[in-house]
């Protein structure tokens, strides 16, 4: 499937301006990339027809985001050619693509903090100019919002920082769907839905279908396979800098999917594991959310594996930090028995020191046992991030390497790594998945399990259902209380999505 | 489910209200040490709020307003100008010499410094230098080339600019005229007008307006040569006030426009600066150094150590009003 494509692509490629191919919106022939001695894409063939959704799929490293920063114009390919309706583009640039109808959402976060809704929404319009414009540039966006996420509850006068994440996106979304002068016939979304709950996430992805039934054209990157496989109408699968696949959405399952992209392939053996697992250890943590009135607590024992559910931001990452720092300092409606470690969500911000090495980056929660006398030990530090390097599987030639020099999975593991690496026996994860590849993310959830058979406690918050499955006891959080408490076999998709939105008087 | 994504809507934007409300509180506080200040001046000394007191006490404020305005738009690009202090001094003997005796030798030496200015933002964007370091080593260059334009103290202001610096508007003393009309000014057109939405959104995520298509080289280049004309601007009010130039006569700015600007509710990175609250902020440094401390008997050598102490006493509040929010 993917051989023949390529033919066509080739063929086509050769003349250019008129033909079959005409009709296609971007199309890159042969496209490679470099970085330093890495070989970011080697040779890629690809192209987006008018009226289509495209989903891009593979690992982190797999060349995803290269590629759409060649589409965008925000790099440019080391040789092949790039051709957009049907021209070829010499100087491509990302005002030549903007000019062109082609928009990216980028997943770091392109809004400026310090701006509000309605001024960052100006820096994407040049024509958003002259008098009045702050009035234009407001309408366009609320008006996007609405559409697009009705009930939203942003405002365009709010300063983005303000806003939680999961709103941030939406916005940063939103925007790249408004049109002024230029015309749009493509947008790229990068993992859109990495920072929204499943409500607003299933808002979007009816949107991207309209928009794509109104003869536009999307391509979008999610490592939540669900989401592609029910959305895209063709999917094109990336390994290692290359295309290994590109076929109709109906000729791909998830399984197949998975096994294209070269990911591990351990999941049912979990289930049988969990159910075999039972009897109460010793308390670890007991926590009540600091507006609960009916007297309800989280309670975690070692060797469990708690997993707090909801919306995004309705109070599971504020009980964390309670219990996170009931630690250190005693706090009433907490009891915490064990030391704790925190593995942050937002790894940029909340997470690594961006200016020291991958193992200094591990070693930093354990220094108590790195030290020699007054000093840090090397040689400690090195043999800790040596195990865990090995442990987790972070891919790197030197541990001693700047954190950066890591792709972002690479570097979530890391984060875990420090965690894990420590004495805690009561590890809080803040959504630490987000953005990371399916391999990733069945290696980790491997060795969470096999620590918590070990004797550690999890409180693991996610907003990807799938990961729940990996946790013995469930609570839902709704405006910052628990409203509902599911063993492991109670839970379904349904039954949160019904306590997140149903009264909870 | 509607029901439920309006109440899902509410909440936060609740919590987004009461960050509003933060914010609202920070941006107050320059004022409210302003008028602060301005009672405890009421209070030891009655008489000096009267329009003639306020021109006498305000007199330099206008200069290190103007410095303060420079400042703040190299901070708005996330960089810090050293450079300022002293830049301010050498226009002013441009001030006191050329621009009396030739003045269109003098015009074209201050947009040449303008121009120099422009540069500076260019070469630290173009070679990614730390701006640290580039305004640091062009503080000597400007002292320097203001002890060879004035080797010794003297020379005259221009008598069409101390006319204007000696303007006595009816009601309102001038100094606070051209405070408001200054932050009013920079207001309207940092704050505003479209394109300040760029040169503060550079400030604030640098990667997202390349990204957009927006050059940062002309950014930065636009921020440096802005803070070029308000530094010439301030080198010559200088001059109109004291008459008289000295190749030293600015060097204080340098610190007192960085605290001018963080007073003002600025911030070092991130793009988060105030116009109105910096003009503010050099009114208060302006008040609190001298008049303030005469008043209070207390000699001014310990000027400086004042300007230290109400900086940090309106910072630690305005870190109590962030962390009370949270």
């Amino acid at each position: 499937m993917a051989e023949s494509n390529a033919d066509i692509i080739r063929l086509n490629g050769a003349e250019k301006h008129f033909g079959a191919a005409n009709s296609d919106i971007v199309r890159l022939d042969g496209a490679e990339k470099h970085f330093g001695a890495v070989r970011a894409l080697s040779g890629v063939d690809f192209h987006v027809g008018p009226g289509e959704c495209v989903g891009l799929v593979g690992h982190n490293g797999a060349g995803k985001s290269t590629l759409m920063h060649m589409v965008a114009g925000t790099s440019t390919p080391d040789s092949g050619r790039i051709g957009v309706h049907g021209g070829i583009e010499e100087n491509y640039s990302v005002s030549r693509a903007q000019q062109l109808g082609i928009r990216c959402v980028f997943q770091e976060l392109s809004l400026c903090p310090n701006l509000d809704v309605a001024e960052n929404t100006r820096i994407n319009h040049a024509s958003l100019a002259g008098f009045g414009w702050r009035r234009r540039a407001a309408e366009l966006i609320a008006g996007k919002l609405d559409e697009i996420f009705p009930g939203h509850g942003i405002s365009a006068s709010d300063i983005v920082g303000d806003l939680s994440i999961g709103r941030r996106q939406m916005v940063e979304v939103a925007r790249a769907f408004t049109v002024t002068q230029d015309r749009l016939d493509l947008v790229i979304l990068d993992e859109p839905t990495s920072s929204l709950d499943a409500h607003t996430a299933g808002q979007l992805l009816a949107f991207v279908r309209r928009f794509v039934a109104s003869g536009k054209s999307c391509i979008l990157i999610s490592h939540v396979l669900g989401e592609v496989l029910r959305n895209a109408d063709r999917i094109v699968v990336m390994r290692d800098g290359k295309v290994v696949a590109s076929a109709a959405a109906g000729a791909f399952d998830r399984d197949r999917l998975v096994t294209v992209m070269g990911g591990a392939e351990a999941r049912q053996k979990m289930a049988a594991e969990m159910a075999a697992k039972s009897g109460a250890g010793p308390l670890r943590v007991r926590a009540r959310p600091a507006v609960q009135k009916d007297g309800v607590d989280l309670v975690a024992r070692a060797g469990e594996i708690i997993g707090l559910a909801g919306l995004a931001g309705h109070g599971q990452t504020d009980l964390l930090l309670a219990i996170f720092n009931a630690a250190s300092r005693a706090r009433a409606g907490v009891e915490v028995t064990a030391p704790v470690a925190l593995v942050a969500g937002d790894r940029q911000s909340d997470g690594i020191f961006p200016q020291w090495s991958i193992a200094q980056n591990i070693g930093i929660r354990s220094l108590a046992r790195l030290r020699n006398g007054l000093l840090i030990s090397a040689r400690r530090e090195a043999e800790l991030a040596a195990l865990w390097q090995k442990k987790i599987g972070i891919r790197t030639p030197d541990m001693n390497n700047n954190i950066f020099s890591l792709s972002g999975g690479n570097q979530q593991k890391a984060l875990f790594a420090r965690a894990l690496g420590s004495d805690a026996g009561i590890v809080l994860m803040d959504d630490p998945m987000r953005g990371v590849d399916v391999g990733t993310k069945l290696e980790v959830y491997d060795l969470v399990r096999e620590e918590a058979r070990r004797g550690r406690t999890f409180l693991w918050y996610t907003t990807e259902t799938e990961e729940l499955d990996n946790c013995d006891h469930i609570y839902v959080f709704k405006n910052g209380r628990i409203v509902a408490d599911l063993t492991r076999h109670e839970l379904s998709e349904e039954k949160i999505i019904q306590s997140s939105f149903g009264d909870a008087a | 489910m509607t029901a439920a994504t309006v109440e899902t809507g509410l909440k936060p934007s609740a919590a987004r209200g009461s960050a509003a409300r933060a914010r609202l509180l920070r941006g107050l506080l320059p004022a409210l040490s302003l008028v602060l200040v301005l009672l405890a001046i009421a209070w030891l000394n009655p008489r000096a709020i009267s329009y003639f007191g306020f021109s006498l006490m305000l007199n330099l404020a206008i200069p290190i307003a103007l410095a303060t305005i420079a400042q703040m738009f190299v901070i708005a690009g996330n960089e810090l100008d050293l450079s300022i202090g002293t830049f301010v001094g050498f226009v002013g003997c441009v001030t006191a010499t050329w621009l009396k005796d030739a003045p269109l030798i003098g015009i074209a030496i201050l947009l040449g410094s303008i121009g120099i200015y422009a540069l500076l933002g260019a070469l630290i964007h173009l070679r990614n230098l730390p701006s640290i370091v580039v305004t640091l080593g062009m503080s000597f260059v400007w002292q320097g080339l203001a002890i060879l334009v004035l080797p010794k103290p003297g020379g005259k202001a221009p008598d069409w600019l101390l006319a204007i610096l000696s303007f006595k508007p009816p009601f309102v003393p001038f100094p606070i005229m051209a405070a408001l009309l200054i932050g009013l000014i920079v207001h309207l057109s940092l704050m505003r007008t479209s394109y300040g939405v760029i040169l503060r959104g550079s400030g604030g995520n640098a990667a997202a307006l390349r990204r957009a298509g927006w050059s940062l080289l002309k950014t930065k280049v636009v921020l440096f040569a802005l803070a070029g004309v308000f530094g010439v601007l301030s080198g010559m009010a200088l001059i109109g006030i004291t008459t008289s130039a000295d190749a030293n006569i600015g060097n204080g700015y340098t610190l007192l426009s960085i605290a001018g600007v963080i007073l003002g509710g600025g911030e070092f990175v991130g793009g988060r600066v105030s116009p109105i609250g910096a003009v503010i902020g050099a009114l208060t440094l302006a008040l609190a150094a001298s008049p303030l401390l005469t008043f209070m008997h207390i000699p001014p050598d310990w000027q400086v150590a004042a300007n230290g102490a109400i900086l940090i006493i309106v910072l630690a509040a305005r870190v109590l009003i962030s962390r009370r929010e949270r």
